[in-house]
């Protein structure tokens, strides 16, 4: 006879945030997501009942609450609602393998997010795996023009699903993906129709997991590299990608653009910044005091950290002023040792960042 | 010495109490054991959410993930006071003359003996409810604050602000003091005995490492104990002004895990400690003296009671290693 452990580590539950606005196909997904025979057990989380036609008595409705923290930060936000129902729901573990937060068409991903960050008892018991952004092709463009989180959802996201690829035209859906890799040079994207993508593009994506982040994007950051080859899931437009991500900072247009991307609507805007290796006693100060001045501007800041006689790769990950890293694994072989940082957000001062970066070169 | 009868109910205990004598453990799966010539089960919900004994200390009432609320009777009478909702009730309090409040989401709703019913809604979620000690008054945790109603008549809410989402609400046994538990890990309190009309004063209790999930009031309310820390934290409460300006007491402190529940004796100025090994302590608040009322469990205590006279101590875990404390062995 053996005694149980006093307390035996539970694995954390893994969480998945779908946003996108409304009509973009959530709840298409989520319905897939709950009758496909994966014999995995969901939780849902949803703001309204609305039309998930499935019979699961783990749909939790709840109000969502932001709250913002009395620690002086204006931008360290969480969801309240989620607090609770995550509480409530990891009492009861064994129901379910997995949480789905389903949002509603205007919310902000960045509480959501920061709720399995800065609540110490959610972060104990759950994980959050990926922001998923559904985003309907065909209205894109109009809801980049009348609302800010349209952008920010995207903007946010790990893995974009472009559905409702069928409405529009191939010029229109390369305009809008333009628009969309604009926005998020890091995300995956993917194509649909009625929202048919696989659900292991979607589920259990690691995004947030340090020692797995970036390893799901072998080519994070090489998109604008010449001669890097796709493989056969990579659909990414990378002449396109490349200068209308570029143009929009400065807000020239020279080059001939197939289709009005509607680009000079956005308000966010990426840095994708490279360096040689980089010293730990200069970077490690950067990248703090660079979260604590211009957090309320960084949505995201995801990075590849080559340091200076260190043979483990360190990777990096924040949401505002929410920065977390930890070493990944050795570089490999012919691997080109280098430090690659993307920061999403607004009013982000490129020159500023890009030479306070080259700085930390060893 | 302390002698311990332990029961294993696998299962995340939520809260204990005695019902006149007999003891109560609710689980988070929504079963309440009653330990009472042997052991009954009621399955009262599909998920426990929140509980809170009747103030004749007869019943338990319940709120659940099924939206239902219940009354379980000392005798095992079983009373639904809500039929399922499709929104979780996650708070319940209990009143005066069998008062009964519940919220789910914005909307808390009192549910008089005589089965007049009336809600009040809010513009922010309902966290937690406390009926005041005297008069019919319902106090109401939210983001920012907390609104004070006067359940009959149509007086005008008394709005407490404080900047920050408050999680639970308790009055002091003599209605003196409002202190709420906050997203943040501190405690905010309000003084209550001003001058009408005047200006609130405010009482800040923080500088804890951890979220505070359990307070109790100490016999008349001179000292409110709270979690949150690696010792209980003891605030005294008998002077004008509350503990503004005072230094908490700090019992049974510890190197390597925290405090997870507290609960005050009925009579004496006695703590009963939970940690989160399972251990359980009884420290004297007068001299700080310890004694050990259980040694380190399955898993960290999440709920404590003890019975009218003071001589029982019920306590249930997250694990669901449960059981009854005689102090007097």
């Amino acid at each position: 006879m053996s005694e149980a452990p006093v307390s035996s580590p539970v694995a954390p539950i893994p969480v998945t945030v779908l946003t996108g606005y409304l009509g973009a196909g959530k709840t298409t997904l989520l319905n897939r997501i709950l009758s496909e025979p994966h014999g995995k057990r969901y939780a849902v989380i949803v703001n309204e009942f609305g039309e998930i036609g499935i019979d699961n008595d783990l749909i939790v409705e709840s109000d969502e609450e932001i709250y913002e923290m009395n620690n002086g930060c204006v931008c360290c936000t969480v969801r309240g609602d989620l607090i609770r129902v995550v509480e409530g729901l990891m009492r009861r573990p064994g129901r379910f393998d997995a949480i789905i937060v389903e949002t509603t068409g205007l919310a902000d991903p960045v509480p959501v997010a920061q709720t399995f960050f800065m609540d110490d008892d959610v972060r104990a018991k759950t994980r959050l795996d990926a922001v998923v952004a559904l985003v309907d092709a065909r209205h894109l463009p109009a809801r980049l023009k009348d609302s800010r989180e349209a952008e920010d959802q995207i903007a946010f996201a790990d893995v974009v699903i472009l559905n409702k690829t069928d409405l529009v035209s191939p010029e229109e859906l390369e305009a809008v993906e333009r628009t969309v890799r604009a926005i998020n040079p890091s995300a995956r994207i993917h194509r649909t129709e009625r929202a048919a993508v696989a659900l292991d593009a979607v589920l259990d994506r690691g995004a947030f997991d340090l020692s797995r982040a970036l390893e799901n994007d072998p080519h994070f950051l090489d998109h604008d590299h010449p001669d890097h080859a796709c493989g056969p899931d990579c659909d990414h437009d990378h002449h396109h990608h490349d200068h209308a991500h570029d143009h929009h900072g400065h807000g020239h247009d020279h080059h001939d653009h197939a289709a009005p991307s509607d680009i000079h609507d956005l308000t966010i805007q990426s840095v994708s910044l490279r360096a040689g290796p980089v010293n730990p006693q200069r970077f490690f100060p950067w990248i703090e005091k660079i979260t604590q001045l211009e957090g309320p501007n960084i949505l995201r800041l995801k990075g590849i950290i080559a340091f200076e006689g260190d043979d483990d790769r360190y990777v990096i990950q924040g949401v505002h002023m929410i920065v977390e890293g930890d070493h990944q694994r050795p570089w490999k072989e012919g691997e080109k040792r280098e430090s690659r940082i993307v920061f999403i957000g607004r009013d982000l001062d490129r020159e500023k960042l890009e030479r306070t970066f080259l700085a930390c070169q060893a | 010495m302390p002698t311990v009868a332990p029961i294993d109910l696998d299962d995340h205990c939520l809260a204990a109490a005695f019902l006149d004598d007999v003891p109560v453990f609710a689980l988070a799966s929504g079963q309440v054991v009653r330990l009472d010539h042997g052991t009954q089960h009621h399955d009262l919900h599909d998920g426990l959410l929140a509980t809170a004994v009747s103030w004749d200390g007869k019943s338990l009432v319940t709120g659940g993930e099924d939206g239902k609320v219940m009354r379980l009777d000392a005798d095992g009478t079983e009373t639904t006071l809500r039929a399922p909702a499709r929104k979780w009730v996650s708070a319940v309090a209990a009143g005066p003359q069998g008062a009964v409040a519940f919220a789910d989401g914005r909307t808390a709703t009192v549910l008089l003996s005589d089965g007049t019913e009336r809600s009040f809604e809010e513009a922010r979620t309902i966290e937690g409810l406390a009926f005041a000690p005297k008069g019919l008054r319902l106090a109401m945790a939210r983001y920012n604050g907390v609104s004070l109603v006067f359940v009959q008549g149509s007086a005008p809410a008394l709005d407490f602000e404080w900047k920050g989402a408050h999680n639970q609400v308790t009055f002091s046994p003599d209605g003196r003091f409002l202190v709420t538990a906050m997203q943040e890990n501190a405690l905010h309190g309000w003084k209550l005995d001003g001058k009408p009309g005047g200006e609130q004063r405010h009482m800040r209790m923080t500088g804890y490492p951890a979220k505070i999930k359990s307070l109790s009031w100490s016999n008349k309310g001179k000292w409110l104990a709270s979690s949150g820390a690696s010792s209980a934290i003891v605030w005294p409460f008998s002077g004008k002004d509350g503990p503004m300006g005072k230094a908490p007491l700090e019992l049974g402190q510890r190197a390597d895990t925290m405090v997870t529940c507290v609960a005050c004796h009925p009579a004496e100025d006695l703590v009963a400690i939970g940690f989160g090994d399972g251990m359980v302590l009884a420290v004297r608040i007068a001299d700080s003296k310890e004694a050990l009322l259980r040694r380190p469990g399955k898993g960290p205590v999440t709920a404590m009671a003890w019975n009218r006279p003071g001589r029982l101590l019920a306590f249930g875990s997250q694990a669901g290693d449960c059981g009854v404390v005689d102090i007097a062995g």
